[in-house]
């Protein structure tokens, strides 16, 4: 554990030296943008759009005391998604969908050569390979949560008006009151935490793969598991440490 | 030229070379020769620097490769090309873009229009003139490997390094890629060092060869000597070969004597 911890680090800072021309590593970070970021758009989007029309439908049931506003409803779901459920579920989604493919994809690469075939050349194969899909990651992981934010609560709004819960102008009063924008910031630095450790850690699990196609399935699924028990974690830190 | 001195290297304690010294000439086809196991990969990845050998020294042309200092080594590597085993294309990008590849890394001074005449230039040396635009998945065994020989000379290296460049390739093909190695070598007068196991790739482009056994080297000579040779391990090696041992027996029969037949003779059986 100690000694994967320390390999895991000495993997980090051998990608800060002898680095690329960094016009080279901009245009790769670009293409990894656009395989971590769209491609990932269609699946972040349905799955938190469902998740605030389910949060909205059981946080209705379970308010039957008519002591207490519909307005909550919309309250509560807008707390929910922004703090929690917009980051650390499209996290854990994303820890699946990078994750798996970026710990696939490097695995490949290193068991077929074409990592020594880098190296060979005098690059380094961390560097060029790894660097970028962190930064993409760091860059995309936001902006997909911001995406999830809106959806959700979009999704409670029409699951809530449809099923007649509540009216229109009672969920947008919740969403409206007692709003923190801290909250904003709060879920946005952790996606970005979340995302740095679902790249680093699925490129490390990929980039050491040994042996043959079965090693590289096992270093996929790897990275997943490691990925999503990291962002439990962090998300648990991150929330004591900053709210 | 290039020097290997006394290189060592074990894993676990367990030595897999054992002291090697050899040097590789220039403009000539020099063959690693051994069997499974023997070390070949392991010394030819110490050389291209993949692995640090335990002990020993590399010298490129009098620079030395195996000392600490990051500026020389990354000058000897820009001046090496390798040809990996199973090709090691990049599966991302197109024949063409993977040609291109170690010119946009290594060259950024060229234009686009250089580095395209460049590539064309090298594919249609490997006879693939036709192939740039389709992907590592889409072309055969035969043909990835001389998308890997182009793209290794693309940037005109100084080095040229194979590992089995003709295993798992028919007979024909991989006469033919064996024939591109030799006469590359030959035309740009590079230093090429290839891992073989197969006779046929011996008699044929073997300039220099190296016998490795072991992790020992037991013998070095030319194509011409192999067959002669009185090492007692070389020789099992060798007539393990049936062709060579049709070879031979055609050889007595004629009373021609093993030592009239050269290359020439040999694969022609
Ligand atoms: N990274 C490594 N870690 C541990 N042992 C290794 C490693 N690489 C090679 N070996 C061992 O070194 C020995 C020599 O391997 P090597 O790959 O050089 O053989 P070879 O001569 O290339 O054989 P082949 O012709 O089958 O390719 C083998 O016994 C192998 O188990
Ligand atoms: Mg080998």
């Amino acid at each position: 554990m100690v000694k994967t911890f320390g390999e895991f680090l000495i993997f980090m800072q051998s990608m800060l030296v002898r680095k690329e021309r960094l016009a080279v590593l901009w245009q790769r970070t670009l293409d990894e943008a656009i395989l971590i970021g769209i491609d990932s758009v269609f699946i972040v989007s349905i799955v938190s759009a469902f998740i605030g029309a389910v949060t909205c439908v059981q946080i209705a049931y379970n308010l039957v005391n008519p002591l207490i506003p519909k307005s909550t409803i919309g309250f509560m779901v807008r707390e929910m998604t922004i703090l929690e459920l917009a980051p650390t579920i499209t996290s854990i989604v994303l820890a699946g969908k990078v994750g798996s493919s970026i710990a696939g994809g490097l695995g490949t690469m290193r068991i077929t050569e074409q990592v020594d075939a880098l190296e060979v050349m005098g690059i380094n194969s961390a560097s060029y390979l790894v660097l970028p899909k962190i930064v993409a990651a760091m860059l995309m992981f936001p902006l997909l949560v911001i995406l999830a934010m809106v959806l959700s609560i979009t999704g409670g709004y029409l699951a809530g008006t449809l099923s007649g819960a509540m009216s229109a102008q009672e969920y947008v009063e919740g969403i409206r009151s007692d709003f923190v924008p801290y909250n904003i910031l709060f879920a946005l630095i952790k996606s970005v935490v979340f995302a740095f450790l679902v790249s680093a850690i699925s490129s490390y699990k990929g980039y050491y793969t040994r042996g043959g196609a079965l090693e590289v399935g096992a270093a996929s699924t790897g990275a997943v598991t490691n990925s999503i028990i990291a962002i439990l974690l962090a998300d648990y830190v991150l929330a004591a440490v900053l709210l | 030229m290039i020097e290997v001195h006394n290189v060592q290297k074990s894993f676990n304690g367990n030595p897999v070379l054992k002291g090697i010294t050899c040097t590789f000439e220039t403009g000539k086809c020099n063959l690693l020769l051994g069997g499974s196991g023997t070390g070949k990969s392991v010394l030819l990845q110490c050389i291209v620097g993949l692995m640090k050998p335990d002990l020993g020294s590399i010298t490129f042309d009098g620079l030395v490769f195996t000392n600490n200092k990051v500026d020389i080594k990354q000058e000897i590597r820009r001046k090496i090309g390798m040809l990996f085993q199973g090709s090691a294309l990049f599966d991302s990008m197109t024949v063409f873009e993977n040609t291109e590849f170690p010119l946009k890394m290594l060259t950024p001074e060229m234009s686009k229009e250089e580095r395209r005449d460049r590539v064309e230039f090298c594919l249609k040396r490997v006879g693939l003139e036709n192939a740039g635009t389709k992907m590592p998945s889409e072309i055969s065994g035969g043909m990835k490997k001389r998308v890997g020989i182009a793209r290794a000379i693309a940037p005109n290296c100084t080095y040229l390094f194979c590992d089995e460049p003709n295993s798992g390739l028919d007979p024909a093909t991989s006469i033919k890629i064996d024939e591109l190695i030799y006469e590359i070598t030959h035309e740009y007068k590079i230093t090429t060092v290839v891992i073989t196991h197969d006779m046929n790739s011996v008699v044929e482009i073997g300039d220099h060869i190296i016998y490795l056994h072991k992790g020992q080297k037991l013998w070095d000579g030319n194509k011409d000597e192999i067959l002669n040779t009185t090492v007692p391990e070389l020789k099992e090696f060798i007539f393990s070969s049936s062709l060579v041992r049709a070879a031979k027996k055609v050889d007595e029969e004629t009373e021609g004597g093993l030592a009239a037949a050269t290359s020439d003779e040999a694969i022609n059986i």
